[in-house]
């Protein structure tokens, strides 16, 4: 056990004196950031993908949407989230001549990424919903998307919320592989500890403590969320 | 006031109405009756083209409705409805759900003036604010529920009412457009036999202030007390139309008569 000990001194010396605190705290900013913003874009993405899907299809226009649609969540949930982050940062960009920081195209690819697995998730979740609800929308006069949006979805919403949270806390973890196009991440962060202190073991359980503490915040958040949405189930 | 003109409705393959022709007239209560399967739900449905007519025409307030090229929603406004499983919005109070429409369109349609005053040199006077147009429909939406002796659950959400409270609040909520008529789809076949009453209640006491009604209906009482026309479909086709007492009292049609004889 004096080994394990003499690691842990290693790492505060790493951690606390050589400033690995900062870095740290760097890339769980980062993580988070490429997380939220990333499950945002995502939602709202999801949103309008499964508005298209279930909008009714008499008309060339919803098709050929619909066809779009299906596409995108095609190509987006067939090949790795690693391999879109290396395809966006290094073929699209250099091709169409834009610079932008590798943390913007984490956001910007996890949010096309979570939208295409949202957007099925949205889709039974307003395929959950009585169709009733919309009809009774209609009826006042009330329009396809007013009444989507203002009963539907939030009803929809309800119902998808703990996978919706399934899905957040995917991309928490799912952001470790942004270092593959240099984003300074927690995983990037505890590396390079244990890179410049030649000692990986704590570094890496300490890294996994964290992304556990994290996801159990995220639960406990969703767990509250859930009851305040219930109220409109609950018989007073 | 609605014209129906040669109605046709197919599900695929299946053809469920006919060619359907009947005049519904301003003040009209018409019942509509048939056995289960008949088309007189698909019927009702059509008229607010919640189901497109394949065939046909509705002509309603001088439009036919039944073209796909009007704006649909304009006209619906105009044209309540009513349903089986009441369908309140879950996620909105009582009070919301009667305010919404209203509060909506009325929004929209100040939202559509201040941007046409904004483009146009010809302006459009605005009477009203956003603030007037929530106080107003409150203040009619809570004027409807102390009709139906409801204002204390203003504030609740559907899921605590009775079904025949849920249904009393939906008809309200269709009144609070102010409609020209109401489509009910028959409003208590999902309600327990207490409640029926409360129900029909409300329902005669919009007949006696005038409001053009068709319902679709399995209360035969009701039809024949406050209803002043009464028609008989089946397989899609209008087989017959007459004044309740001699719809029920001499019925000349043998499957009308061999349906009341079964029914009543």
């Amino acid at each position: 056990m004096g080994s394990f000990a003499k690691k842990v001194d290693t790492f505060l010396t790493a951690f606390i004196d050589n400033g690995g605190y900062v870095s740290v705290l760097e890339g769980l900013k980062n993580t988070m950031i490429i997380a939220v913003f990333g499950l945002i874009i995502g939602i709202l993405i999801g949103t309008v993908i499964a508005t298209v899907r279930v909008l009714p299809k008499y008309k060339t226009l919803p098709r050929v949407l619909d066809a779009i649609c299906s596409f995108y969540v095609g190509l987006f949930r067939g090949t790795p989230i690693v391999v879109q982050l290396l395809v966006f940062y290094y073929v699209l960009l250099p091709l169409m001549g834009v610079h932008m920081s590798s943390l913007y195209v984490s956001v910007i690819v996890f949010g096309l990424n979570s939208g295409a697995y949202i957007s099925e998730i949205m889709r039974s979740g307003i395929q959950s919903v009585d169709h009733g609800q919309m009809e009774a929308g209609r009826a006042v006069g009330l329009s396809f998307g007013t009444t989507m949006l203002n009963i539907v979805i939030p009803q929809a919403v309800k119902n998808i919320l703990p996978t919706l949270g399934n899905e957040f806390i995917a991309l928490i973890k799912e952001t470790s592989v942004v270092s593959f196009v240099g984003a300074s991440d927690l995983y990037k962060a505890f590396n390079m500890i244990g890179t410049n202190s030649y000692e990986f073991m704590v570094p890496y359980l300490v890294m996994a403590l964290i992304y556990i503490a994290i996801v159990m915040l995220i639960t406990l958040g969703i767990k509250l969320m859930e009851r305040g949405l219930r109220k409109s189930d609950r018989r007073s | 006031m609605i014209d129906v003109v040669n109605l046709q409705k197919s599900f695929g393959k299946v053809e469920v109405l006919k060619g359907i022709d009947i005049t519904i007239n301003k003040g009209d209560i018409v019942c509509v009756i048939g056995p289960s399967g008949s088309g007189k739900s698909t019927f009702l449905r059509c008229l607010n083209c919640m189901e497109d007519p394949t065939g046909g025409q509705i002509i309603f307030n001088g439009v036919n409705i039944a073209d796909m090229h009007v704006d649909i929603n304009l006209h619906r406004r105009k044209m309540g409805m009513v349903f089986q499983q009441f369908n309140l919005f879950n996620n909105k109070t009582v009070l919301q759900n009667i305010m919404l429409a209203p509060v909506h369109i009325g929004k929209t349609e100040l939202r559509k003036a201040k941007w046409h005053n904004l483009f146009h040199k010809d302006k459009v006077e605005i009477t009203t604010t956003k603030a007037q147009i929530v106080a107003d429909a409150k203040e009619n939406a809570m004027q409807l529920l102390r009709r139906i002796g409801l204002e204390d659950k203003a504030n609740v959400y559907p899921s605590t009412l009775s079904g025949g409270q849920k249904q009393r609040v939906a008809i309200i909520r269709a009144m609070a457009m102010n409609p020209d008529v109401i489509l009910f789809d028959e409003p208590t076949s999902a309600l327990d036999p207490e409640m029926v009453g409360e129900v029909l209640d409300l329902m005669k006491s919009l007949a006696k202030e005038g409001l053009t009604m068709v319902i679709v209906t399995h209360e035969m009482g009701f039809a024949r007390e406050v209803a002043n026309r009464v028609i008989f479909i089946d397989e899609g086709k209008i087989l017959e139309e007459a004044p309740p007492e001699e719809f029920f009292g001499n019925p000349k049609n043998p499957r009308l008569k061999d349906f009341l004889s079964k029914v009543l």
